[in-house]
């Protein structure tokens, strides 16, 4: 068996197209997956930070217990809401990246939500006489809190996109594995360790995993980039 | 607003946009399939010479038998292209499916280690050989999954008499791949199509041990998911895709597809 790295490197440096695709849909699905649960998951974090209302434990308990929500549970749930014989079956979302990146952003948002949470309720209790000494209210704290908290924001929103692009059991169910349309990196690994080519598996993985470690490089540049900057 | 701030959200807005992006505009049908099709590689082989003659794209999902007729049955899959008569009957019976054709075959083989420590190889007929491998109690590596595959596992044990169950049994709930790298780890007998075991490549020491008993043929049906069931079932395309592949063109691109010299499924439309 060839070394699954020379493996790796050569499949990069030809630039194989069915490769290049199947990296590119990965990206976008889980790019896609971490900014719709950031939209959602910042302020909803945040709201539950501030917020007082009965019941306000419960749901903080129930967001932390999602962030183990098995993959392939999450990945059902959507496949029974698209189904054709489900609920949201008239938009024939099954088996498209649609269908992917709803499953992903079930699997990410509790993360957002209950980081979020967190830094924001630490925040908040340190700042809080200030703010409010400043004139401003629980809801216009909020933009002021989450860029003031936005270096351990972002850890939360990579281990978000760490827990998607890892996942095969939710884009395997709703995606179908299909050539060229919903293969991702995972499945495709998947694929391969099933056809019994396991060097081939295995240098697929050392290139998605090389991708991760540029993500989260970049990711680390900008945020001390950022801090030096704006302090 | 700062610079920042504005590049952050042009690239957002960018993300956003390539999100959205349809994937592509042409015309395609879904196939709920068998994992043995897909992992043996004969889809890759055809599909492409079908969507050249009629530009439309056929979109594989790989499944075990048992799965793939749900998505039928739920709508989600316009036509299933699978293995197991009996089920594949039911499913037209029952009315999720307009029609069944025979399409193709190949046959099952009986693998394990090479030195054949169960003595399955002498055996006359399959299930003798299975019954072997129960006498020896030497790991045997099943599906377990209500796949076409499983299914005709079943058939064999039942006609030997016997009831797998104990260490030696291990049902690993997995695709065909997957049961043959556990096999192929475990020194395990393991019953697999000869297309997935074509195409394996970690055979480590397995290899075929019984074959050629008439029992172990395994023939492929296709079959139209019903619009009347489910209107939006793209019958048409559909339709068309089985008319192509039980034509002399389908038969012969399916007789085309090798894996080093070796034929691996048989048309048998027509």
């Amino acid at each position: 068996m060839e070394s699954p790295f020379v493996t790796a490197f050569t499949l990069m440096q030809r630039a194989d197209p069915a490769l290049m695709q199947i990296i590119g849909l990965s990206l976008r699905v889980t790019l896609t997956a971490v900014l719709i649960a950031c939209v959602i998951g910042l302020p909803l974090g945040a709201a539950l930070a501030l917020a007082r209302f009965p019941g306000r434990g419960g749901v903080i308990v129930l967001f932390n217990a999602l962030m183990g929500l098995p993959p392939v549970v999450a990945g059902l749930v959507i496949y029974l809401a698209l189904s054709r014989s489900g609920p949201l079956g008239t938009f024939a979302l099954l088996f498209t990246p649609a269908a992917m990146i709803a499953a992903q952003t079930l699997l990410i948002l509790p993360i957002v939500v209950s980081l979020t949470r967190s830094v924001v309720e630490d925040l908040w209790a340190e700042y809080r006489d200030q703010l409010l000494s400043l004139g401003a209210n629980r809801l216009r704290a909020v933009p002021t809190l989450l860029w003031d908290g936005r270096v351990s924001l972002l850890t939360g929103v990579l281990a978000g996109f760490g827990r998607a692009s890892a996942e095969v059991g939710a884009v395997l169910i709703v995606g179908g594995n299909i050539a060229g349309h919903t293969r991702t990196m995972t499945t495709a690994i998947t694929l391969e360790t099933n056809r019994g080519n396991l060097g081939l598996a295995v240098a697929l993985g050392i290139i998605l995993m090389a991708l991760t470690l540029s993500l989260n490089a970049a990711a680390w540049a900008a945020g001390q980039w950022a801090r030096s900057r704006l302090g | 607003m700062s610079p920042t701030r504005r590049h952050v959200l042009s690239a957002l807005t960018g993300l956003t946009l390539l999100a959205a992006l349809p994937a592509r505009a042409q015309e395609f049908i879904t196939v709920a399939s068998t994992t043995s099709t897909e992992n043996s590689g004969l889809f890759g082989h055809i599909l492409p010479i079908f969507q050249a003659e009629t530009g439309i794209e056929v979109r594989v999902i790989a499944q075990g038998t048992g799965q793939a007729l749900e998505t039928g049955r739920r709508g989600d899959a316009d036509v299933v292209f699978v293995h197991a008569r009996a089920q594949e009957d039911k499913f037209v019976a029952a009315g999720w499916g307009v029609q069944r054709f025979d399409v193709m075959y190949n046959d099952f083989v009986l693998v394990g280690p090479a030195e054949d420590p169960a003595g399955a190889g002498p055996a006359t007929t399959a299930a003798e050989a299975m019954a072997n491998v129960a006498a020896a109690a030497a790991p045997f590596a099943s599906r377990g999954d209500d796949s076409g595959t499983h299914v005709a596992e079943m058939n064999l044990w039942s006609t030997a008499g016997i009831r797998p169950e104990g260490g030696w049994y291990l049902s690993t709930g997995s695709g065909m791949g997957a049961t043959l790298n556990t096999a192929a780890q475990a020194g395990a007998y393991a019953l697999t199509d000869r297309g997935t075991w074509l195409g394996f490549n970690n055979r480590g020491p397995l290899q075929i041990v019984f074959q050629g008993d008439p029992v172990l043929f395994n023939p492929y049906g296709i079959i139209l998911v019903n619009p009347e069931k489910h209107p939006h079932v793209k019958a048409e395309a559909g339709q068309k895709f089985i008319d192509w592949i039980v034509s002399p063109a389908g038969q012969r691109a399916i007789a085309d597809f090798r894996i080093g010299g070796e034929q691996l499924f048989f048309g048998s439309a027509g």
